[in-house]
């Protein structure tokens, strides 16, 4: 330890030193000061003309969005070049002037760009008067640009979608970010115009689709038109998408579907990837992405039939008979049944006070399991269904993929509904009646299901319990580079089924296909298993026949199925609404789709 | 010798005038209105006030740091220096390994909706270390007063140089630099020499670099500031000197000041509020505001001379060298001396968490003076 006197000698020594500091910081601003003299004083009268008559300006380069294409390679979103017109206000001495002159070589309406003039409250900044220039108008334009202050054309890109309607639910479209969008952090480095994806994959994937804006310093003249650039950073386009569709399949499922509402989903239960994924009735992205008055874009959001709606993933259905699938996985499983318990089918079921019937009049007599997949017995499920009790029913559910989302990545899915006890309470505060579990045994009731959700339910089944994540983006394009980054399938691990269940249930569902209800889905080629169902809009036991119900009151047609049988490759799931029986409407889309797939030569790339 | 010098001066006569916290309320005042000019455009749009109203919040939160640290006796936070250190360190290793990225460097770290930059306590908590260090270390030799309170500094450095933040990196190193120097056994002759260089280092930039072409420049800038835009960077300094340059002699005014206002000079209320403010103010201006700035470091150095003890004096060296240098990259930068970094001016841009700790280091150097009165 140092002596007091030691300690404040070298305190005394450290003080006096500070004199350094002192001219240290006399130095620097001093420096500083004469620097800024220099250019406000020396400089100044050349700063400010620069500042006033604002010669620098900084224009931004908006990058190409990444390309979009099926699994083929098919082209489904491009950019397309667009000329643009655009003025800076504050180089504009007479605006009525511009407006007639305008109106004159293009044929813009004077009113129009005088209300987008008013609203415009920087007039420093581009206004974007028109969009997507003739090569004419643009040339009329450049002709006579001297006499047009303030007017610029910039060649800019277009989003376009080749497919028009086809795939629109997936692929998705884009807008312009609005005023109050770009103040959120996800779009900082967005400029007032940039496109950004506002549907489907185009949302999804906005971020690695979108690229970077660039920028450039330029000097203008006194007209505000470009001298000369001082500096340029050029913009890095976005990120490519390889989709997981399968074009061709896409558009068959399609044209099947027609002018019905209804959804086709196919999809690979080996990793999950999603070939088909159509949802009726649809929308031209094309429209959308040009930008709809407010009276059109009002009439889709509030069209009946809901084009904008994807079914597939937001379409909640109850799910018929296909959930007896569940229930019987459920029992075998619970081990409340085994394969061979048998269930006396009379064609009614008592419970209470209530009488559930069959769809059969007078039963299917006695029935084990497999008959019951296979004829779809009502009343072994209902026997079933108050056996296992509607809490195990769900935990089986639930395992199986039903009533959560199933992670898509795809905006806004929804999860389906799993009716147990304590969902009953919390959603509805109600208690759970013994009767509701009947309903929820065969499908009906509370219980909802999105088509994806049956289309992995069936694909899981058919990849002996293994489930995969549903995904519609299998690589990436680094523009940068021109590499190809793989994106790995996700498997998920809620599902434990035996082999002894999943036997039982791969020849019940081949059964159904060659002897069951799902007759109309057999193919000469291949091998298919399937299950049929009909989702009830509304209970209807008291009519004689289906032409009596009125449209919108009949029933959904379901059929999930796969292909081929021993080795499936290939999971679908199909719903039309409103047709009745699936069996009969939804079984022969279900097959022409497999039967497309596995066809040997098929074309892939479409012109 | 010291005490002559300072009552000869008129800034001797006018910090006994004004004090330190008359200072600093004037100029964080002028910052204050400069951002209020220079946001007008898009004050509105972040978040739940205006951004010169959010600013004087952070004055007055800054306030409360002032007088909480210099109530509390300094001798007492010394005690916990290497404590704090550590601490602080802790926080750069958490927002290191899970900061939230803003514009692709990890600097912030969020606490519900509050989010700070642990870099600027490290720098604290470094002189508060090292003013511990040096007035319990009496050895004169290298390893203890260079080697040994390097190796506690390095860790620190290397953290925020990996955020990457090379502005805030650089000034730490700068402020540990400063204080071996003034503490250290070494001549009045090498510190001189050494400090010079230091100082003048970054002004010889553009020089040394000149064998690398500008954009290899901007790549190694970039590389260690990516929120740097490395292209934009040419724009946003071009743009600067228009602003500075068009307030000439007397300023454009409050409402005048378009460069700034018309968002053609980017961040107008953070990094380059100087430039606003000499658009708005003129030469005049930056007259009066260099020497207020003249005024707050004088006085700083003053309590330095006279405390009554080494932590006292090394607290005060730190402090000033922190707020120093950042006044002199921020400045320099903004009138074209320095390369673009992001640090911002003292107690003049906006920011929440500058604004704060600049309050709590004067809070602190207040305290030195007062222990030095009342005991």
């Amino acid at each position: 330890m140092e002596s007091v006197a030691n300690q404040s000698e070298n305190l005394r020594r450290i003080q006096r030193r500070l004199i350094v500091l002192r001219l240290s910081v006399v130095v620097v601003l001093a420096i500083l000061l004469i620097r800024v003299w220099y250019i406000q004083i020396v400089k100044g009268e050349e700063y400010a003309v620069l500042s006033e008559q604002n010669r620098v300006r900084m224009v931004y380069l908006k990058p190409p969005r990444g390309l979009i294409y099926d699994r083929h390679h098919n082209l489904l979103a491009n950019n397309i070049p667009s000329f643009n017109l655009y003025v800076v206000l504050s180089d504009v001495d007479d605006r009525q002037r511009l407006r007639e002159d305008l109106s004159e070589l293009i044929g813009v309406s004077v009113d129009d760009v005088r209300v987008a003039m008013e609203k415009h409250h920087t007039p420093r900044l581009p206004l974007k008067l028109k969009e997507g220039l003739t090569l004419k108008e643009a040339a009329a334009i450049e002709s006579s640009l001297a006499q047009l202050p303030g007017v610029v054309i910039q060649a800019e890109t277009e989003r376009s979608y080749p497919q028009g309607t086809v795939a629109a639910h997936i692929i998705g479209y884009v807008g312009e970010v609005s005023a109050k969008g770009l103040k959120e952090e996800q779009f900082q480095n967005l400029v007032p115009g940039s496109a950004v994806g506002k549907y489907g994959v185009e949302l999804e994937y906005d971020r690695i689709v979108r690229g970077r804006v660039g920028q450039k310093t330029i000097e203008v003249d006194a007209r505000g038109h470009e001298q000369r650039a001082i500096q340029i950073q050029e913009p890095i386009p976005g990120d490519d998408l390889y989709l997981t569709i399968d074009l061709p399949l896409q558009r068959l499922a399609e044209d099947l579907l027609g002018d019905s509402a209804g959804v086709v989903v196919a999809l690979d239960p080996r990793n999950g990837d999603v070939l088909v994924l159509a949802s009726h009735p649809t929308f031209d992205p094309n429209t959308l992405a040009r930008g709809l008055t407010v009276s059109q874009w009002n009439q889709i959001r509030h069209d009946p039939k809901k084009p904008m709606t994807n079914r597939a993933t937001q379409g909640q259905y109850p799910p018929g008979s296909v959930f007896k699938l569940v229930v019987a996985a459920a029992g075998l499983e619970s081990g409340s049944i085994s394969r061979s318990t048998p269930v006396d089918c009379r064609g009614q079921f008592a419970i209470g006070d209530r009488v559930f019937k069959d769809w059969k009049k007078g039963g299917h007599g006695l029935v084990t399991l497999h008959e019951g997949l296979v004829h779809s017995c009502d009343i072994y499920f209902y026997t079933l269904g108050q056996q296992l009790g509607i809490d195990q029913i769900a935990h089986y559910a639930v395992q199986l993929g039903l009533g959560h989302r199933t992670g898509i990545d795809l905006p806004a899915e929804n999860s389906g509904i799993v009716p147990s006890r304590e969902w009953k309470e919390r959603a509805l505060g109600k208690p759970w009646y013994p009767g509701e579990t009947i309903s929820v045994a065969i499908g009906q009731g509370f219980v909802t299901v999105t088509p994806l959700q049956m289309a992995s339910l069936i694909g899981t089944i058919a990849n002996n319990g293994v489930q995969y994540q549903p995904r519609v983006v299998r690589q990436l394009k680094k523009r940068q580079d021109g590499t190809l980054v793989d994106i790995a399938p996700s498997r998920s691990e809620t599902v434990q089924l035996q082999q002894e269940t999943l036997t039982a249930l791969h020849e019940a569902l081949r059964d159904v296909v060659v002897s069951g209800t799902g007759r109309r889905a057999q193919s000469r080629g291949i091998t298919i298993s399937g299950k049929t169902g009909t989702a009830q809009v509304v209970s209807l036991d008291n009519v004689e026949s289906e032409d009596d119900v009125p449209h919108a009151l009949r029933d959904h047609a379901w059929f999930v199925a796969y292909a081929p049988s021993d080795d499936p490759k290939i999971a679908v799931s199909v719903i039309v609404e409103h047709m009745g029986h699936g069996g009969a409407i939804a079984a022969p889309i279900a097959r022409a789709i497999i039967d497309e797939y596995f066809q040997p030569d098929r074309v892939v790339m479409v012109p | 010798m010291n005490g002559e010098w300072r009552k000869s001066s008129l800034g001797g006569a006018l910090e006994r005038q004004f004090g330190i916290p008359v200072l600093i309320l004037t100029i964080s005042s002028l910052g204050i209105l400069s951002i209020y000019s220079a946001s007008q455009d898009v004050s509105h749009s972040l978040g739940w006030a205006p951004l010169y109203l959010k600013q004087v919040v952070w004055v007055l939160i800054g306030g409360l740091a002032f007088l909480a640290m210099s109530a509390y006796d300094y001798h007492r936070l010394s005690r916990y220096a290497y404590v704090l250190y550590v601490l602080s360190l802790l926080l750069l290793v958490v927002v290191f390994l899970e900061g939230r990225s803003t514009r692709g460097a990890q600097r912030w770290l969020a606490i519900g909706s509050f989010s700070f930059q642990p870099s600027e306590i490290a720098k604290v908590t470094l002189v508060i270390m090292l003013a511990r260090y040096f007035s319990t270390q009496s050895s004169k030799g290298m390893v203890n007063r260079l080697i040994i309170p390097g190796v506690l500094m390095f860790p620190g450095f290397l953290l925020i140089l990996l955020q990457p933040d090379l502005g805030t990196a650089i000034t730490y190193l700068f402020v540990f630099l400063t204080i071996v120097l003034f503490v250290g056994p070494w001549t009045r002759g090498l510190t001189i020499g050494v400090l010079g260089i230091l100082m003048v280092l970054p002004f010889l930039w553009k020089r040394l670099s000149t064998p690398l072409r500008g954009y290899q420049k901007e790549r190694i800038l970039a590389f260690l500031d990516p929120t740097s835009d490395p292209m934009g960077k040419g724009y946003q300094a071009l743009q600067s000197k228009i602003a500075i340059g068009s307030g000439q002699l007397s300023g454009q005014g409050l409402y005048g000041a378009t460069q700034s206002q018309l968002q053609f000079l980017p961040d107008g209320y953070t990094d380059f509020a100087f430039s606003a403010f000499a658009e708005q103010w003129g030469f005049l201006g930056v007259i009066v505001l260099l020497f207020l700035y003249y005024l707050l470091f004088m006085t700083m150095i003053g309590v330095g001379e006279r405390a009554r003890d080494s932590s006292g004096v090394i607290l005060v060296i730190g402090i000033t060298a922190i707020l120093g240098f950042c006044l002199m990259v921020n400045i320099g930068m903004t009138v074209g001396l320095l390369p673009i970094v992001g640090i911002p001016l003292p107690l003049m841009s906006y920011g929440g968490t500058t604004m704060v700790m600049t309050f709590a280091v004067l809070g602190l150097l207040l305290n030195v003076k007062r222990r030095r009165l009342f005991s």
